[in-house]
């Protein structure tokens, strides 16, 4: 039993290692495209839907919706980042009912890149919406003296993300370990099918807070800008 | 019986270990519990909006439950990954 992924060395030549976590975010990798690539090699717009379009026209639709809920503008640029992170972690924590699976998501290692891929995102799409000078007098708001609480607010938030996510996925898999050696016989079970539940909120959480910083960085302009038309 | 210092560290480890976990998660389950009513009285009150409180439900949840996922965090590396424990024992 070991709460770090990263140990569980697969195949290693001269310092060049690969680890359960690298292996197994390329297999999730190498899934999504796969699937991706046979589904969108024909697509239709007329007469009957091929079953797997329809799948993924539903989720493209969902994860759409939620975005423009959430964020209360047009989903199309924040589609291809949020998206991608919802359907990757969910992939992955779903995979966890394979047996010899360990999801990569329960590595620190995975978390905190996805968690920086957030932390970069955020001021990207903030200054593409709102530019340089306005993106930074942000965090002067709403005196100077708060500089160094909304840095420090910003970091926080990104090392819970990482945590928050590597904590959910580690305990589940570490649960599962202990009653294995306690009731092996029905009880992991149900605490996988509790896994998967999980598994899938977090991946919703972890899409959904990637949107709302970002929307936060990029909606206080529009704000000011509908004050000032008032 | 005089104890080592692995000793001392892993059972010192052991009770910390019990104890953050149990303190930890009194608080958050104090707030869920608070949360979860708040919403379901919310929900009973404008079901029209059930989608959108359902979404801030989740992830306040989310948010609320983090603490305790800290916590359980540092249960775990205490017991599984302590450095003291490595520490004395090279």
């Amino acid at each position: 039993m070991t709460i770090n992924p990263d140990e569980i060395v697969f195949f290693q030549w001269g310092w060049f290692t690969i680890n359960s976590t690298i292996f197994f975010t390329w297999l999730v990798m190498f899934l999504l495209t796969l699937g991706s690539w046979l589904v969108t090699r024909k697509l239709t717009s007329e007469g009957e839907l091929s079953r797997w379009q329809n799948l993924l026209e539903v989720m493209i639709n969902g994860i759409n919706d939620q975005i423009r809920e959430v964020s209360r503008q047009e989903p199309g640029p924040y589609l291809p980042f949020v998206g991608t992170l919802f359907i990757f972690i969910a992939i992955s924590n779903i995979l966890a009912i394979v047996p010899g699976y360990t999801p990569p998501t329960s590595s620190l290692s995975t978390t905190a890149a996805l968690a920086i891929c957030v932390f970069i995102a955020v001021p990207i799409f903030g200054i593409a919406h709102q530019g340089v000078m306005n993106y930074l007098r942000q965090y002067l708001q709403p005196t100077f003296f708060m500089l160094p609480f909304n840095l420090i607010g910003e970091l926080s938030r990104t090392l819970a993300l990482a945590v928050r996510l590597y904590g959910n996925m580690m305990s589940g898999t570490i649960i599962v370990a202990i009653l294995l050696t306690i009731t092996p016989l029905i009880f992991p079970v149900v605490m996988q099918a509790l896994g998967l539940l999980t598994g899938l909120i977090q991946a919703y959480i972890f899409a959904i807070l990637a949107m709302v910083y970002i929307a936060s960085a990029s909606m206080a302009h529009q704000e000011i800008e509908k004050k000032g038309e008032n | 019986m005089d104890m080592d210092s692995l000793s001392l560290v892993g059972v010192i480890s052991i009770a910390t270990a019990g104890l953050t976990i149990a303190f930890g998660s009194i608080g958050p389950a104090l707030g869920q519990g608070r949360a979860v009513s708040q919403a379901l009285s919310s929900i009973a009150q404008q079901p029209d909006e059930a989608n959108t409180i359902t979404r801030t439900l989740f992830v306040g949840l989310a948010m609320i439950e983090s603490t305790a996922i800290y916590c359980f965090v540092v249960t775990m590396i205490l017991i599984f990954a302590n450095p003291f424990w490595n520490y004395f024992l090279n």
